[in-house]
């Protein structure tokens, strides 16, 4: 298929485009909404054609790196970067003072220096940037660079940092006064606190038959996204930069580039390079503003790319969480108070640590109705290393304990433990924690009831068992003896888009035009395509409301409006509602050529296969006919119904615009001995309101699940008075291809009234409910209580 | 020296600490080998050498001389994708494809080593009867998956495999 020139004129010149720099995706597939055709880049991908952020060339370019600071806490006395200048090879050395613009920012709240000025507040913060015509080069000169630092002791426990007492998990009393308190030891000026979320709902002494209390930590996940931090920022020569690179929000990044460069949105234009994963840790700015600061400096273009080490600095994690549950219910098992303590640890900047705890806060307790709550969810400030957004944010962490203690409960009433979350479950027509009355369908109890339902997978056959099968695998560690199985559920909601007031949106540019006769459209958003497949549902949406084959997908970036952020499981939704709205507008006017040359009626003309048809299927002309030599074009933004901010002292609003639902079972083989696990089975049903693409659908199920497991079972940043230990894929474990089981998936489709084409969300909540089901299989093998995920073989053997 | 990629043979000046992978990267603009890691651990640089899956990440490219390096961009031929390739495509045997061009020649490398009646580190002696989902686990174990595409790579190599 050859394809026409391009009507839409870029906002501004363009430099040089560079190797690597997307182009328009076109392919022969077909199918429409509901159907799975092939994505566009798919062909690209496996050929290795595909370019990533850390692919991209130009002849003249730079390397750049960044020099990060070794300690968490301490002040910078003097940076002397004399030596690394003089090193041959290196064109320029920047450090805070060279920061064109306000030295902040920040997805919340800007609150960190893009290089740091007087105070480092975590290990691996950014000092300073070297720019060189070899990275090597670059890398040692940043070595040269001499940082004089006055060395604090970095305050890393959450509720030390707010000056509440540390809680001792063997006696219910406060632990020993660690002497920090906000005003003491404050990381900001304004102190440790970046939100407190309180929930006030009913009367939390209400007395209950049957009372369970449980503490719970999780630890600090990471994306481990495989294509690291990477990008290329190309210098116009009139003061203003082109960057290329792999990110989750363009305009949110532009916005936040602008200010730090003192420059505006039209001298600072970006373009999504390919990205090789995000899950959140794509958010925040990791290169962005470096890279443009060097290439401003030097004129040339420069490229950055983290290598993986410098990855696990140079991105937010998923915040570690301290959790104290009170349960109560009664005799016959129906929830009466649910009161907690959540610590969100957001580590050294905000990032969107306000609104893991929105969410942390609102859904802290899960699907379930329960008439009297208290909760108060903070989220602090520490020498840790900064959190912030991770698929499923906020939710994952209060899942693992609302979860462990639902099973607590059950186990306690004597209930089975499905039973008792059925007898709880929330329905269409029940009230949240926050006051907010749920107008959509909510399956919760079908998901589990489905589950329950599902066939479990064989016992090992104790005659001829299958090394490969077993917890430790072809280490031989064991033949069977000492293995327990587990089978644990889990259920969990999640909001999906923007909560608590925010205007969220997308934008949606949409062309058609005939080209050789037939139809074509070009679909232009700015909604980052991370690998979910975003580019095949824009494609799908087009062919389905224009009734045209050849759609292709336009390079995202800054000329179009907002896209909003690929995040919180929302491009489906918004991006895909705007291109529908585009597309409907497109329509609107394909239609007023028709009227031109035709008499007959066409208010309830359909655009099907090509033509434009009757409501009988009547053929009345060709759409290319219709369009002549017209070019249309239509831009539309689609927001979503508005949410309310929660009230500060109860917590009660309509904070959020919809709810996605999963549920998990996980069927786990523990070595009682050894403390070794082998996930056999991990099965999911999932409400997606509507599957706009299946194939796509199932692979966010089975990606979040394997990401909710890994947490459970083998996933953690571990964290040692404020230094990372374990920066690499040698001690960071992710699961592999051994350690992801079969997993049996159920979607069902109750469509969402308030939403495009009724969808829901799909992309985090599978990521929530898997890891507590994994959780729960395990401690129904051993019988130990297993408070704190990631479950290590110590915590099994107790060794 | 001189490198063959993909049955060509290639000038290159390098400075001998060079790992293969940025020769190829770097030097010789093929991008399709990707750094996950540089370290060895994740396989997302896997390319054949004299046939054998291996990290190019972990190998000097100046050892490389008189040795054939096949690559991703090698491997779809005049008619179209490689049949792994076409599986993967298929299958939906990935989401952001960072990994994929490492798993797409690891599974190569891995039919064929099956083929010739290599063992796995599992299977020792023992030939096993066919490759069933157990074996290819084994088998692809060393090329990571951030996404969670397993599910789809185990059912492409599947595939693949009864129709070979
Ligand atoms: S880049 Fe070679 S194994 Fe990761
Ligand atoms: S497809 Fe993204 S890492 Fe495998």
């Amino acid at each position: 298929m050859t394809t026409p020139t391009q009507a839409t004129t870029p906002a501004a010149a363009r430099t040089r485009t560079p190797i690597g720099a997307p182009g328009r995706l076109e392919n022969d597939a077909k199918g429409g909404v509901g159907t799975s055709p092939q994505r566009p880049d798919g062909a690209l991908k496996v050929t290795g054609e595909f370019a990533y952020s850390s692919d991209l060339w130009m002849d003249n370019m730079l390397w750049g790196v960044t020099l990060r600071s070794p300690h968490p806490f301490a002040r910078i006395r003097a940076v002397d970067i004399a030596a690394a200048l003089a090193t041959p090879g290196v064109v320029a050395v920047l450090t805070a003072a060279d920061v064109p613009g306000r030295n902040v920012f920040g997805l919340e709240l800007s609150d960190q220096p893009v290089l740091a000025d007087d105070v480092v507040r975590y290990q691996g913060e950014a000092v300073a940037l070297v720019a060189a015509d070899h990275p090597e080069i670059a890398r040692q000169a940043a070595k040269k660079i001499r940082v004089d630092y006055q060395v604090w002791e970095p305050i890393t426990d959450a509720r030390a940092a707010l000056g509440h007492p540390t809680w001792n998990r063997l006696h219910d009393h406060p632990a020993e006064d660690v002497e920090l308190s906000r005003s003491a030891a404050a990381i900001h000026p304004k102190g440790n606190l970046v939100r407190h979320l309180k929930i006030r709902k009913g009367d939390p002494d209400e007395a209950a038959d049957v009372v369970v209390r449980g503490e719970y930590s999780v630890g600090m996940q990471d994306q481990a996204f495989l294509g690291p931090e990477s990008g290329l920022a190309v210098p116009d020569g009139e003061g203003g930069v082109d960057l290329y690179v792999a990110t989750q929000w363009l305009h949110v990044d532009q916005r936040q580039i602008c200010t730090a460069l003192g420059l505006t949105p039209d001298q600072v234009r970006l373009t999504l390079a390919g990205v090789g994963g995000a899950f959140g840790g794509r958010e925040d700015l990791s290169m962005h503003v470096h890279g443009c600061m060097l290439a401003l400096h030097t004129g040339k273009p420069v490229k950055m790319v983290y290598n993986r080490e410098e990855s696990f600095f140079g991105h937010v994690h998923r915040h570690p969480a301290e959790m104290r549950y009170e349960h109560g219910a009664t005799r016959d098992g129906t929830l009466v108070f649910v009161n907690c303590d959540i610590y969100f640890d957001g580590g050294a900047y905000a990032s969107s640590t306000p609104a893991v705890v929105g969410n942390g806060g609102t859904m802290g307790i899960g699907p379930y109705v329960v008439p009297n709550v208290r909760i108060d969810a903070y989220g602090v400030y520490t020498n840790n290393p900064p959190c912030g957004a991770m698929r499923g944010f906020g939710s994952v962490q209060t899942a693992f304990a609302y979860e462990a203690q639902m099973d607590l409960l059950a186990a306690e009433l004597g209930m089975d433990p499905i039973d008792l979350r059925v007898r709880n479950a929330m329905a269409e027509g029940s009230v949240t924690p926050h006051g907010q009355t749920i107008d959509s369908p909510a399956p919760v109890a079908e998901l589990l009831q489905r589950l329950r339902e599902m066939p479990l997978p064989a016992e090992p056959d104790g005659a001829d068992i299958d090394l490969r099968s077993l917890p430790g695998g072809v280490a031989n560690s064991t033949h069977g003896e000492g293995v327990k199985r587990g089978v644990g559920y889990a259920v969990t909601y999640k909001n999906v888009a923007f909560s608590e007031g925010f205007d969220d949106y997308s934008t949606a540019r949409v062309q058609i035009e005939a080209h050789q006769g037939n139809p074509l459209v070009v679909v232009h958003t700015a909604a980052a395509e991370v690998g979910q497949g975003l580019v095949t549902i824009e494609q799908q949406i087009c062919r389905t409301e224009l009734g045209v084959e050849n759609v292709i997908v336009h390079p995202k970036n800054t000329d179009v409006g907002s896209g909003g952020s690929t995040s919180a499981s929302r491009q489906t939704y918004m991006t895909g509602g705007a291109v529908k709205l585009a597309c409907e507008a497109v329509r609107d006017r394909i239609l007023t050529l028709a009227r031109d040359r035709t008499d007959a009626p066409l208010d309830d003309a359909a655009l099907v296969d090509g033509n434009i048809v009757t409501p009988s299927g009547a053929v009345l002309m060709s759409i290319a006919d219709a369009i002549g030599e017209a070019v249309i074009e239509e831009t539309r933004e689609h927001h979503h119904r508005p949410t309310e901010e929660i009230d500060p002292e109860t917590g009660q609003g309509f904070a959020h615009v919809q709810y996605s639902f999963s549920a998990h079972r996980a069927v786990v083989d523990v070595d009682t001995e050894l403390g070794l696990l082998k996930v056999v089975e991990l099965a999911c049903v999932q409400d997606v309101g509507k599957a706009l693409n299946a194939d796509a659908v199932v692979g966010q199920i089975q990606g979040g699940s394997a990401q909710g497991m890994g947490l459970a079972i083998m996933e953690e940043i571990v964290v040692k008075d404020g230094k990372i230990r374990n920066p690499s894929f040698t001690d960071y474990l992710i699961p592999t291809i051994l350690d992801t089981p079969p997993m049996p998936i159920q979607v069902l489709e109750y469509a969402d009234p308030h939403a495009p084409y009724g969808l829901r969300g799909v992309g985090e909540a599978p990521t929530i409910s898997s890891g507590p089901a994994v959780a729960a299989a395990i401690r129904q093998a051993t019988g130990l209580p297993l408070t704190r995920v990631p479950i290590r073989p110590e915590h099994i053997t107790g060794t | 020296m001189q490198l063959s990629v993909n049955g060509q043979s290639r000038d290159l000046e390098l400075d001998n600490r060079t790992t293969l992978l940025d020769a190829l990267r770097e030097h010789l603009g093929l991008i399709g080998s990707k750094k996950g890691c540089d370290h060895g651990q994740c396989g997302a640089c896997t390319v054949l050498l004299d046939g054998r899956r291996t990290n190019a990440c972990l190998v000097l490219a100046v050892t490389c001389a008189g040795r054939e390096v096949a690559t991703i961009e090698g491997l779809a031929g005049p008619d179209g994708l490689h049949p792994v390739q076409q599986a993967f495509v298929e299958h939906d045997g990935f989401q952001c494809g960072y990994c994929t061009p490492g798993q797409i020649m690891s599974a190569v490398g891995m039919l064929e080593e099956f083929e010739r009646g290599w063992p796995s580190a599992v299977t020792g002696e023992v030939q096993p009867a066919g490759l069933t989902a157990p074996e290819i686990r084994e088998r692809m174990s060393g090329n990571l998956c951030r996404c969670g595409a397993y599910v789809g790579i185990l059912a492409a190599l599947t595939d693949v495999a009864s129709r070979s």
